[in-house]
């Protein structure tokens, strides 16, 4: 089958690699009809975060229908449309019975090495490097999914697959960032980063009532779109001091939500502390480059909350603890736990109450990733959301 | 609502095509730099340079490696045009009236010339695929993604009961008549 194969530093190819094959009774195998490249999949193409091998299969935005089901899979079968979430789940385990997914106990096949990198195991997730299981990923004709009898969402047909793909993770992730706000009504939400994950947690938050939402980025198609979906912007082009811009906008109280859709890759400005980080990462002696995290500190209002779906990989330096402490700022982050929303967030797709396609700008096949990863990093082309149809 | 787009990845990569081959060439003349100084200052009759040129030849072998693991060479191509500039101005130093070797230098300072040029062209070209379009190049002011409108959406979702796990603590929501909202 034709896939997305990681082969160093922004070389992803378009190769012919093996069929996925059942290897365990709660597999199934799915022919995939629609894929997305990931924000998040950024990092691996830019190769901020460790872990990953010449050859691995990139994707975790993935759906399709099942094509082979294993033995011991009661839940699906030859025939189903699943969406995948990007999280392997066992559905058995504590943190799974709880519904903290992202950290399923189970599905992580190399947990010794993430118990070194984080002291526990957290969830496998599809191609998204050996820390997480070295799992092959969905950028493909076909996908093997473990633990298929919990880890899916089964999708109703007549829905085009552009609405239901994002369940996979940036809509459940945007969605996520804004349930951890725990919106009140008189809620001032300032959002960074206005990419996929960005624009999700805008529209998250207009629906679950946000009195006003502010996005800010510096990239003007992605500025049009957050203001489409009810958000008032700050262009960073234009704006030098967002803490200020924060303040004047609020009366001085600063916004009491305040969520990073940007993670460890934050664009490296003009300012001091980026060009440091740049720096600092250069030599290795900084994996992130915590940006807009430092930034949320000094802006949020005091007993606000900082909601970060943002990936982080690694060690950060010069973070305003001082700050965060002192004004008694709550921290809510990981992983999203997928399964836990989808139910809810398909019934606001089918009842029509979102459209989550609306952030699609290119739409093109397997043998168009590769340059896609570079259109999308270097948001040429317009571009904000990649769909592959193999 | 999406668009289908058809890209060609030869012309987009051109540029990161030029600087590998430039950080390669970098590591190239380096290590001549390194390893045989002194034939190279005899060639351009500025004998007496040797730690010099095995200065320059560290310079760009670190540069050029540097190129090549980077995923954004754009800064360390900046950086050859900087050494560019101070490689010209050594050799126009060696451009005395009793350098029996004149021609020879004149020849080098005609490749590191053109070399320059190589890497300006490089830097303009990278610095020109990451430049953003001007505002309005991209029509997404309908995209709302509420197929029901921007007004109707708006606490269209209250219904949503935050689980207990993810609700801040009381003290922290909004306070209503002494106690918190909703508590």
């Amino acid at each position: 089958m034709k896939a997305l194969v990681w082969h160093g530093t922004a070389d992803i190819r378009c190769d012919t690699v093996p069929d996925p094959t059942i290897e365990d009774g709660r597999d199934a195998i799915i022919k995939v009809t629609a894929c997305a490249i990931c924000g998040s999949d950024l990092h691996l193409y830019d190769h901020f975060m460790p872990g990953m091998k010449s050859g691995d299969i990139m994707g975790h935005e993935t759906m399709g229908e099942v094509v082979e089901v294993g033995r011991d899979n009661k839940a699906l079968k030859v025939g189903d449309r699943i969406v995948v979430p990007f999280t392997i789940i066992c559905g058995q385990c504590d943190q799974c019975k709880r519904g903290n997914f992202s950290v399923c106990e189970r599905t992580n096949r190399n947990a010794k090495l993430a118990e070194a990198a984080f002291g526990h195991t957290t969830a496998g997730l599809f191609g998204y490097t050996h820390l997480t299981g070295g799992y092959a990923g969905g950028q493909a004709e076909y996908l093997r999914v473990p633990f298929a009898d919990a880890t899916h969402i089964k999708v109703p047909g007549g829905i085009p697959d552009e609405r239901l793909l994002f369940l996979s993770d940036i809509f459940p992730t945007g969605w996520q960032a804004a349930v951890q706000c725990d919106i009140q009504p008189e809620d001032t939400v300032a959002i960074w980063g206005c990419g996929p994950v960005g624009q999700m947690a805008i529209r998250s938050a207009i629906l679950l009532g946000a009195k006003r939402v502010i996005a800010i980025d510096r990239v003007p198609e992605r500025l049009t779109m957050a203001r489409a979906g009810g958000a008032e912007t700050i262009d960073l082009d234009a704006e030098s001091n967002v803490v200020a811009k924060l303040n004047d906008m609020t009366n001085g109280k600063g916004p009491e939500k305040c969520i990073d859709s940007v993670g460890m890759e934050a664009h490296a400005t003009t300012s001091l502390d980026a060009i440091y980080d740049r720096a600092k990462q250069a030599v290795m002696l900084e994996s992130d480059r915590p940006h807009v995290l430092r930034q949320m500190i000094m802006a949020c209002r005091p007993a606000g909350v900082l909601s970060i779906p943002g990936v982080y990989g690694g060690l950060i330096d010069k973070v305003p603890f001082g700050a965060a402490m002192n004004k008694g700022l709550t921290f809510r982050m990981g992983q999203t736990h997928v399964n836990r929303w989808t139910d809810d967030l398909l019934r606001r797709i089918e009842e029509g109450q979102i459209d989550p396609s609306f952030v699609i700008t290119h739409t093109v096949g397997l043998e168009q990733g590769p340059e896609m990863y570079r259109t999308f990093r270097d948001k040429q082309d317009g571009c904000i959301k990649v769909v592959i149809k193999p | 609502m999406s668009m289908k787009r058809t890209v060609n990845p030869r012309a987009r990569s051109a540029h990161d095509t030029l600087a590998r081959g430039l950080g390669w060439f970098s590591i190239g003349l380096g290590l001549a730099e390194i390893l045989a100084p002194r034939a190279l200052c005899r060639a351009l009759g500025m004998e007496g340079r040797e730690a010099l040129i095995q200065a320059y030849g560290a310079r760009e072998v670190a540069t050029g490696a540097a190129i090549l693991m980077s995923h954004d060479p754009t800064p360390w191509i900046w950086g050859r045009v900087a050494g560019d500039a101070l490689d010209l101005a050594t050799l126009a130093t060696g451009f005395e009236d009793d350098n029996p070797r004149a021609g020879t230098l004149a020849l080098a300072t005609a490749a590191v010339a053109g070399v320059t040029l190589a890497d300006i062209v490089c830097v303009q070209g990278l610095t020109a695929d990451k430049r953003l379009p001007p505002p309005g190049t991209y029509e997404y002011h309908h995209r709302s993604g509420f197929p029901g409108g921007l007004s109707a959406a708006r606490g269209a979702a209250r219904d949503f009961a935050v689980p207990r796990d993810f609700r801040i603590p009381g003290p922290l929501r909004p306070w209503r008549d002494g106690r918190p909202a909703d508590a």
